[in-house]
């Protein structure tokens, strides 16, 4: 095989400084919100005492979990030795550290108490998923720093592939954890299955390669980048849209199996309003059912086209799945009195104004906290590759060594 | 004389004044000590709190339990009810098939296992070892899971700067709070608040006492009459159980 050259990008073009300059004002944007939010209380926010976890959860668990899913293409060239994917695996573990980053960071700020960052990192309560989540998402970033090391530095290559099967089982454990965040909470109907974890790693596979193939489209704008090289991520992007879909299916088929979940059922599927809208219209329709008519119809767009397309309608499907999973879980009432219909209560033991649940609208504020995720993420990225090879040096590198 | 006695009496005067001045600066900190122990060192696992509620006593109309748990803990910040704490509630129920209809105070159930306590990262959530289920305020990061595994929606969480606190109940912007059973009046051998104004108004719907002491008024009643929990099908074995119910 080939080696294959690594550069660092000029950093001289519109499009470097212009990158810079967005996610640099949405980082700051998102500061700002996040110092409002601890200034005057999360009172400014749309959170409540019912909605507990609003937008920025979507946008934190959204990057959380792309970071695990974008690892997959350094694990596909290391772990199962595929050379194609070889020249992307830098790219893929600096957008792993990247994503993480920026998903922690909008966790972190929408803390009641972000300033006690120190106590969540040294008072431990090993029963909690969430501290074992602490633990996974540091090992986390631990693992790719020297993954990535490992696959820089020539002396420590033979190593590289060891390290490899570590982060992708590192990986795998911590998007099951991220799942069980949700899966373990014996409180709410739409959260307390097993099948949370599976389908987060699903999702994560999906929404990782969705922006991978995007972040290196991104790169090929104003030069002459042949597509054939994406021809397998675009096969494989197709079978983690699909394998998201078959676990949403039995995740809902089991609950409508269950008499007694039947009523989480009919408001993700039928009477929910919002949530309802976004199932359908959001995931079924706009990620999952057009992004596999795009990418495998050959007729209705060229290939660099049906990809960015596909990849962008897979974001928006996964993140539109993550906000009814997530909010409306909580949006639907808690059943604290099974059998029993809540004449009246104190404390919005039933939907308000005969609403079919909880009210959330979300805050300007928690959006641009969400939005700073992604800004973090971008800006982390952009100057690592300005500042470290990690980008092959010519998409041309990359198809001479395919065809070797 | 007085030159040979003036020594004796100044040493004398002065270990005096020394030993007072030492009592006197000594005392409130030792005093201070053993009250703010007073929670702590009097805890005993032999002991566990719990509450047994009549709901055919608890009137429909009445919120007494509520406002005597606002006044007691300054629970009075004025915020939009969505976001407003709630330690203790009203709850109207009726049953979906025979239309029975129940009246009854919710709050933290106090479980022997709780949900909030195994999830909470920091260990801010935390069971004493009578029973009762507590919040550290001091460690507490506001992540609020323990509020979504609370089955029983038994916490809020405080969204706003707060004014004119309680000092025996101290609260905090951008943590999670619930019913403390009023620990600090138990520690001094009272009843929590709503218990004590439920019976002041004449409904005694409310019974407080040692689970774990087969003597107490609450366990001779638990013996006799039939009670429940609520969501008994979790297992959390909660201290605070319904009659009639």
């Amino acid at each position: 095989m080939k080696n294959i050259n690594y550069c660092v990008i000029e950093g001289k073009s519109v499009g470097f400084f212009a990158g810079i300059a967005v996610s640099g004002l949405i980082t700051l944007l998102g500061l700002w919100a996040a110092y409002n939010m601890e200034h005057h209380g999360h009172v400014i926010t749309g959170m409540t005492n019912q909605i507990v976890w609003g937008m920025p959860h979507i946008f934190a668990i959204f990057l959380i979990l792309a970071a695990s899913g974008v690892l997959n293409v350094a694990s596909i060239s290391s772990v199962f030795r595929k050379s194609l994917y070889k020249p992307f695996a830098r790219l893929s573990v600096l957008l792993a550290i990247t994503l993480l980053l920026g998903g922690l960071s909008v966790l972190l700020l929408d803390l009641g108490r972000p300033d006690r960052l120190l106590v969540a990192m040294t008072s431990y309560n090993f029963k909690s998923i969430f501290a074992w989540n602490i633990i996974l998402y540091n090992g986390f970033l631990a693992i790719c720093i020297i993954y990535l090391w490992f696959m820089m530095e020539r002396r420590l290559q033979r190593y590289y592939p060891t390290v490899g099967l570590i982060a992708f089982v590192w990986r795998l454990i911590l998007t099951t954890g991220t799942g069980s965040i949700f899966g373990f909470l014996v409180s709410r109907e739409a959260f307390h299955t097993a099948i949370m974890a599976p389908l987060f790693i699903a999702l994560s596979l999906g929404l990782g390669l969705a922006i991978f193939l995007i972040v290196l489209l991104i790169d090929c704008v104003g030069k002459q980048c042949s597509m054939d090289v994406l021809e397998r991520p675009k096969q494989l992007l197709g079978v983690f849209i699909a394998s998201v879909f078959y676990f949403v299916m039995v995740y809902h088929l089991s609950h409508l199996y269950f008499t007694g979940r039947h009523g989480i059922e009919y408001f993700f599927l039928v009477g929910g309003g919002i949530y309802t809208t976004l199932f359908w219209g959001g995931y079924i329709l706009l990620g999952t059912i057009l992004p596999l008519l795009v990418l495998y119809q050959n007729k209705l767009m060229n290939n660099t086209i049906s990809i960015a397309t596909a990849s962008l309608l897979t974001i928006i499907g996964g993140f539109a799945l993550l906000y009814v999973i997530i909010i409306g879980g909580q949006a639907y009432p808690i059943d604290i009195f099974p059998g029993m219909e809540v004449m009246n209560s104190g404390f919005f033991d039933k939907p308000e104004n005969g609403l079919p649940g909880h009210l959330y609208i979300p805050s300007g504020w928690e959006i641009m906290l969400g939005f700073a995720g992604i800004g973090i993420s971008a800006l982390l990225t952009i100057v690592a590759v300005k500042v470290l090879p990690l980008m092959p040096c010519s998409i041309g590198d990359v198809e001479s060594n395919n065809k070797d | 004389m007085n030159e040979e006695t003036s020594p004796t009496q100044n040493r004398r005067d002065f270990l005096k004044t020394s030993a007072i001045v030492a009592g006197v600066t000594v005392a409130p900190g030792v005093l201070l000590y053993s009250v703010s122990q007073a929670g702590t060192t009097n805890v005993s696992s032999k002991v566990r709190w719990g509450m047994l509620i009549d709901t055919a006593k608890c009137a429909e109309d009445c919120n007494e339990c509520v406002s005597a748990c606002a006044n007691e803990h300054g629970l009075t910040e004025d915020v939009p009810p969505a976001v407003k704490p709630q330690w203790i509630r009203k709850v109207g129920l009726r049953d979906k098939q025979t239309g029975k209809e129940y009246s009854l105070p919710m709050m933290c159930q106090h479980c022997e296992h709780p949900p909030c306590v195994d999830v909470c990262p920091t260990g801010a959530s935390f069971k004493r070892d009578d029973g009762i289920v507590l919040v550290d305020r001091h460690i507490c990061i506001g992540c609020r899971y323990c509020m979504m595994a609370c089955p029983y929606k038994a916490r809020s969480f405080v969204h706003e700067t707060l004014e004119n606190q309680k000092p025996h109940s101290p609260r905090g912007k951008g943590t999670v709070e619930g019913c403390t059973l009023c620990v600090y009046r138990i520690d001094n051998n009272q009843e929590p608040a709503c218990v004590e104004a439920c019976s002041k108004n004449g409904h005694k719907a409310m019974l407080f006492g040692d689970l774990n002491n087969p003597n107490s008024e609450i366990s001779k009643k638990l013996k006799d009459v039939a009670s429940t929990a609520v969501r008994p099908d979790l297992r959390l074995n909660p201290g605070v159980r319904y009659q009639g119910l």
